[in-house]
C-alpha cells in the first residue's frame, strides 16, 4: 500500500504546530498503524530529518500509552488502541491524518506526544482504597457478590489513554473519572471511603482545567476498552448521595 | 578446546555466598531473618531516603509499602505514568497457595512445584518463602480492591497453569497483571498524594553513584528536556524489569530496557544466569520483517485449547478440513499426564521440534494451533467466552482471524528472563546498598519460570521482601555523610553519562538505532534462542564484537541531547543490549548442560529432554564485570538441595 500521511509536528511544548506531509510506500495490510509510522520514522532518521515522536510502549491494547487521533477520531477508525490498529482498516492510496489527543488539560509535549500527568492526579485524589501492606484480612472473610465483583471489573478495565478526553468536544474528563470511582464505590473494601473519593476526584478533576459534561457520548464510543456511559450518571449519583450525605 | 575469542576466556574467581539466609527449617527461615534483621525507629524513618527505579508491580509496591512505613521515597519510570509499567500486559493469573480448592495445595507443594519447574537452579530458602508469602498477597490485593474473577457465592475463583495439577492461580478475566498493576499504583498515588513518594515520571536511570563502595544515588535523564540530573538516597532499589528486549522481538513493552541493571553490573553488581531466559509457548506468530513486537496469548488458554499439528509434513489444507485421525495433538500424545499443561520450556521446544520436522502451520511454517472446537463443544461458546473472550478478541485483532470458528496459530517468543542481578536472601546486590526486586534479580525461578510466578515474585518482593530486609541495611548504616553533584564520584558518573550520549550523537552515520537493535536480536533468536549449541554460541560470540564496532561506526541519532529524544533513548539502550547479549552466550556457553529453558543441544536424553549435569553445574553463574569486551570473571554459588531432590523433571 502507498499513503499519504499528514502529520501534526511541534518541536516542544512552546513551539507553534503545523501538519506536515509524507508518502509512505510498502505498506502491507498485516502491519499495526504504529509499524506504518516506524517505517517512515527509519526513512526519516537515514534522511537525517526528525522522526515523528509518539507515546507507545506494550503494544498489545493494555498500558494505555498509544494516543493517535486518526481521521479526527481517538484511536481511529476502529473500537481499539491505536497500537491494535491494523493497516487492513486502510485503502491503498488513502491519506491519512494524524494528530496528536486535543485537550487544555493534555498539553503537547512534542509532536504527537501529549502530558496526561492530570489523570495521575485525579487518582491521587482519592482513586483507591486505603489498605496499607500488612494490614489486609484474609481474602475470603469478606465475599463479594459476582455482580458487583463483574461491575467493578467492567470499570476497572480502563487503561487511563485518555481517548474519552480526545474524543469529547468539551475535553471533559468524565468517564475516565467515573470509572475509578465506580469500580472501587462498589466493592465493599471501598466502602469507607465511597463519599470522600467521589468528591475528592471530582474536585480534583474541575481543578485540572477539563471540560464540562453535556453527555454527547463520544467518550464511550472512543473508549478501546468499552467502559459503557452509563458510568458517569453512576458517578454523579454518587456525587448526589455524597454531597447530601456530607452536608447533614 | 579453541576458543572463539578472548572474551571467552573467562576466569573463576571466589565463590559467592548468600550470608544472609538463616540455617535451619526452611519453614523457619523468613521468621528467623525478620526477627534477627535490625529495625529502624519509626520515627528515624522519614530522614531516610530510598531511591525506587520502576514502578511495575516490584518497584510499585515497595515504593507504596517504603513510603507507608515512613521512608521518603524517590522514584522513577520512563514511562509518562507509573500505571503503564510493563507488568500491567501480564494475563493469566497469579499463584497463591491458598487451598480454597481442598485440592491438596499447600505452602510446601507451592516451593516444591517452583523449585521443580526451575528445573532445580534456584535458592531454596527464596523460593520457599515465596510460596509462604503467595498466601498474604491475595489478601493484601482484595483489600486494595482487585477485582479478581469470583464464584457465584461471592468467594475466589482459581484456575489452573501450565507445571502444576493443582488449581492455585487467581485472576482478573486475562487482564491480571493490569488489575494487580493498578492496585499497587493506587496505593502508591495515596502515598504521592501524602508528600511521602517525590514521583519521577518520563525520567529514565542512565547510571549509579557509588561513594566508599556504598550505592548512593543515581544519575537520570529527564526524557522531555534531555536534562541529565543526579538523586542520592541511603539505599537505592532497581526494580526495572527483565532484559528480553535483547532479543529485539519479545513480549516485552517496546521501552522495556536493561540500562538499570546493566550499568550497575557494570559499576560492580554481579550478574547471575544471564542465559536463563524463557521462550513462552503461546504468543502469535510474526507476519513479516516489520514486525516490532510480538504479543502473548495467555498460557491459561492451554486449560483447555489443544495443541497440535497435521500428521502429515507439509499438509497444508486449512485446519478444518484436517481429520481428527490425522492430527498429531503431540503434547498429549507425548506427556500423557500433564497433557497440554507442561511447563513452558518444554511446551516451546515440542513446537520448534515440530515445525523442524516440517509439520508447522501458518506462513513460512512457524506455528502450531491451539484448538478450542473441543472446549466449545464442551462448555459452551458463552463459557468460552467468559474466560477467554478479550484474548479471542485481541488474537482476532491482530490475525484478522476469528478463534471461535477456526484454531489459534501460535509459536513460542521470548517472554521473561530468569537472570538478572545476583542477590542474597536479603535481596542486596554485591554492592552495599543496591537491591534488586522483581524480574530485575535471579533468585526465584532457576532455569524456568512457572506460569503466573511473575505476579507471585514481583509482589512478594515489593510488599513483603524488601520492606523487611531493607531495615537491616538502613539500620546499621545510619547516618551517612551526605553525598552532593559536586562529589567527585558524582562529577566522574555525570561526565561518563553525557560523554556516552554525545558520542552517540557525534557518529552521524548512516544506520538507524532499530536496524542495529534487529540484527542483534537475529543473531541471539538464532543461536543464543530455544536451542543452543557450542558451535552457535561461538559464532554468535565472534559476530557481537563486529555489530559493537559497526555500532560506534554508523549509528545515526538524528537531533539532539537537550531536547525529547526517542532515537537518543534508543541508541542508549542498544549499546547496553550489545554487551549484555555478549554475557548472555558466554553463560549459555559455559553451561554445557540443559537446563529448564537453557537447553544445550549437546546435553539432551534419549527422546529429546532437558538433560542436566548436576555434579557440573549445580550452582549459579555470577558473572562480575571487567570492561566492555573484556572477559568476564565467574562466581559460583553452590546451589544445596535440603527438601526437594533433584531428580530428572518428568511430566509424562
Amino acid at each position: 500500500m502507498k499513503l499519504t500521511l499528514r502529520v501534526w509536528r511541534q518541536k516542544n511544548a512552546d513551539a507553534e504546530g503545523a501538519m506536515s506531509t509524507y508518502e509512505v510506500d510498502g505498506i502491507s495490510q498485516d502491519m499495526s498503524f504504529l509499524e506504518m509510522l516506524d517505517t517512515l520514522n527509519e526513512e526519516l532518521i537515514v534522511k537525517g530529518e526528525d522522526p515523528v515522536a509518539f507515546d507507545h510502549d506494550c503494544r498489545e491494547g493494555i498500558c494505555g500509552a498509544c494516543s493517535l487521533v486518526i481521521n479526527g477520531d481517538a484511536h481511529g477508525p476502529e473500537r481499539t488502541t491505536t497500537c491494535q490498529l491494523h493497516m487492513r482498516s486502510f485503502q491503498d492510496g488513502d491519506t491519512i491524518d494524524i494528530e496528536p489527543w486535543r485537550a487544555s488539560a493534555f498539553p503537547v509535549i512534542k509532536d504527537l506526544v501529549v502530558d496526561r500527568t492530570a489523570f495521575d492526579r485525579i487518582i491521587q485524589a482519592g482513586g483507591y482504597i486505603t489498605a496499607p501492606t500488612g494490614a489486609a484480612p484474609e481474602a475470603h472473610s469478606t465475599p463479594v457478590p459476582k455482580p458487583d465483583a463483574d461491575f467493578a471489573f467492567e470499570h476497572a478495565e480502563c487503561i487511563g489513554c485518555g481517548a474519552c478526553v480526545a474524543a469529547c468536544p468539551n475535553g471533559a474528563a468524565m468517564l475516565f473519572t467515573s470509572a475509578k470511582i465506580n469500580h472501587l464505590n462498589v466493592l465493599p473494601q471501598g466502602a469507607p471511603e465511597r463519599e470522600t473519593r467521589v468528591l475528592d476526584m471530582v474536585a480534583q478533576m474541575d481543578d485540572e482545567g477539563f471540560g464540562g459534561c453535556t453527555l454527547t457520548g463520544e467518550c464511550a464510543t472512543a473508549c478501546p476498552k468499552g467502559i459503557p456511559l452509563f458510568s458517569i450518571t453512576s458517578m454523579n449519583k454518587e456525587w448526589l448521595r455524597a454531597n447530601r450525605k456530607v452536608a447533614r | 578446546m579453541t576458543l572463539s575469542s578472548e572474551y571467552a576466556e573467562y576466569s573463576t574467581g571466589e565463590p559467592v555466598v548468600d550470608t544472609k539466609a538463616p540455617a535451619g527449617p526452611v519453614h523457619e527461615r523468613w521468621d528467623k531473618r525478620r526477627f534477627e534483621a535490625k529495625l529502624v525507629n519509626p520515627a528515624n524513618r522519614r530522614k531516610h531516603t530510598v531511591i525506587v527505579v520502576g514502578t511495575g508491580l516490584a518497584g510499585g509496591s515497595a515504593g507504596a509499602t517504603l513510603a507507608e512505613q515512613g521512608y521518603h521515597v524517590v522514584q522513577f519510570c520512563y514511562q509518562d505514568s507509573p500505571r503503564r509499567a510493563h507488568s500491567i500486559a501480564a494475563q493469566g493469573g497469579i499463584n497463591a497457595a491458598k487451598n480454597y480448592r481442598n485440592d491438596g495445595d499447600s505452602v510446601h507443594r507451592l516451593f516444591y512445584d517452583t523449585v521443580k519447574g526451575g528445573d532445580f537452579r534456584a535458592r531454596e530458602s527464596n523460593v520457599h518463602r515465596l510460596a509462604q508469602i503467595s498466601v498474604e498477597i491475595i489478601d493484601q490485593c482484595v483489600a486494595q480492591g482487585v477485582p479478581f474473577a469470583r464464584e457465584y457465592g461471592g468467594l475466589l475463583d482459581t484456575r489452573s497453569f501450565g507445571g502444576v495439577q493443582v488449581s492455585r492461580t487467581f485472576y482478573a478475566r486475562g487482564q491480571t497483571g493490569q488489575q494487580l498493576l493498578l492496585g499497587a499504583y493506587q496505593a502508591l498515588s495515596r502515598q504521592v498524594a501524602a508528600g511521602n513518594i517525590e514521583l519521577h515520571p518520563r525520567t529514565e536511570m542512565l547510571d549509579l553513584v557509588i561513594v566508599d563502595g556504598k550505592a548512593r544515588g543515581i544519575v537520570a535523564r529527564d526524557l522531555v528536556t534531555g536534562k541529565i540530573d543526579t538523586y542520592f538516597a541511603d539505599a537505592v532499589v532497581l526494580a526495572s524489569g527483565g532484559y528480553g528486549n535483547v532479543f529485539y522481538l519479545s513480549t516485552n513493552a517496546m521501552n522495556s530496557n536493561a540500562t538499570a541493571i546493566w550499568r550497575a553490573h557494570r559499576r560492580g553488581a554481579y550478574f547471575a544466569n544471564p542465559c536463563f531466559t524463557q521462550i513462552h509457548p503461546t504468543c502469535i506468530p510474526r507476519t513479516g520483517d516489520h514486525q516490532s513486537k510480538l504479543t502473548l496469548m495467555s498460557e491459561s488458554l492451554r486449560n483447555d485449547g489443544r495443541i497440535w499439528v497435521p500428521k502429515a509434513k507439509g499438509d497444508d489444507r486449512p485446519a478444518n478440513e484436517i481429520p481428527e485421525d490425522e492430527r498429531d495433538y503431540y503434547l498429549e500424545r507425548i506427556y500423557p499426564s500433564f497433557g497440554n499443561l507442561v511447563p513452558r520450556d518444554i511446551a516451546s521446544r515440542a513446537a520448534k521440534n515440530v515445525c523442524d520436522e516440517g509439520r508447522g502451520v501458518g506462513p513460512g511454517g512457524q506455528g502450531v494451533y491451539l484448538d478450542f472446537a473441543d472446549a466449545i463443544q464442551r462448555m459452551g461458546r458463552k463459557a468460552v467466552e467468559a474466560k477467554y473472550g478479550n484474548l479471542f478478541d485481541m488474537y482476532q485483532r491482530i490475525t484478522d482471524e476469528d478463534p471461535y470458528q477456526v484454531p489459534m496459530r501460535i509459536y513460542p517468543a521470548v517472554h521473561y528472563t530468569m537472570g538478572g542481578l545476583w542477590v542474597d536472601y536479603d535481596l542486596s546486590t554485591t554492592i552495599p546498598g543496591l537491591f534488586a526486586i522483581g524480574e530485575a534479580n535471579f533468585s526465584d525461578h532457576g532455569a524456568n519460570r512457572l506460569g503466573a510466578s511473575a505476579l507471585m515474585q514481583g509482589l512478594a518482593d515489593g510488599y513483603f521482601v524488601l520492606p523487611a530486609t531493607i531495615n537491616d541495611y538502613l539500620a546499621k548504616h545510619p547516618h551517612e555523610e551526605e553525598v552532593t553533584a559536586e562529589h567527585p564520584a558524582t562529577v566522574e558518573v555525570v561526565r561518563e553519562t553525557e560523554e556516552r550520549l554525545t558520542r552517540l550523537l557525534a557518529v552521524d552515520g548512516d544506520r538507524t538505532p532499530d536496524s542495529f537493535h534487529r540484527e542483534l536480536g537475529e543473531l541471539m533468536w538464532e543461536f543464543c534462542g530455544m536451542a543452543r549449541t557450542e558451535q552457535g554460541l561461538r559464532k554468535a560470540l565472534d559476530r557481537i564484537p563486529q555489530i559493537r564496532e559497526e555500532f560506534w561506526r554508523r549509528i545515526k541519532v538524528p537531533g539532539t541531547g537537550e531536547e525529547f529524544n526517542q532515537s537518543l533513548e534508543k541508541a542508549n539502550r542498544i549499546v547496553d543490549y550489545i554487551e549484555l547479549a555478549e554475557l548472555m552466550c558466554l553463560d549459555a556457553l559455559h553451561r554445557a548442560e540443559s537446563c529448564g529453558g537453557h537447553f544445550r543441544e549437546e546435553s539432551q536424553t534419549p527422546d529429546g529432554e532437558a538433560a542436566r549435569q548436576d555434579e557440573e553445574f549445580s550452582y549459579a553463574a555470577a558473572w562480575e564485570f571487567t570492561g566492555t569486551g573484556a572477559s568476564p570473571v565467574l562466581h559460583k554459588e553452590d546451589l544445596v538441595f535440603e527438601y526437594v531432590h533433584p531428580t530428572q523433571r518428568s511430566y509424562a
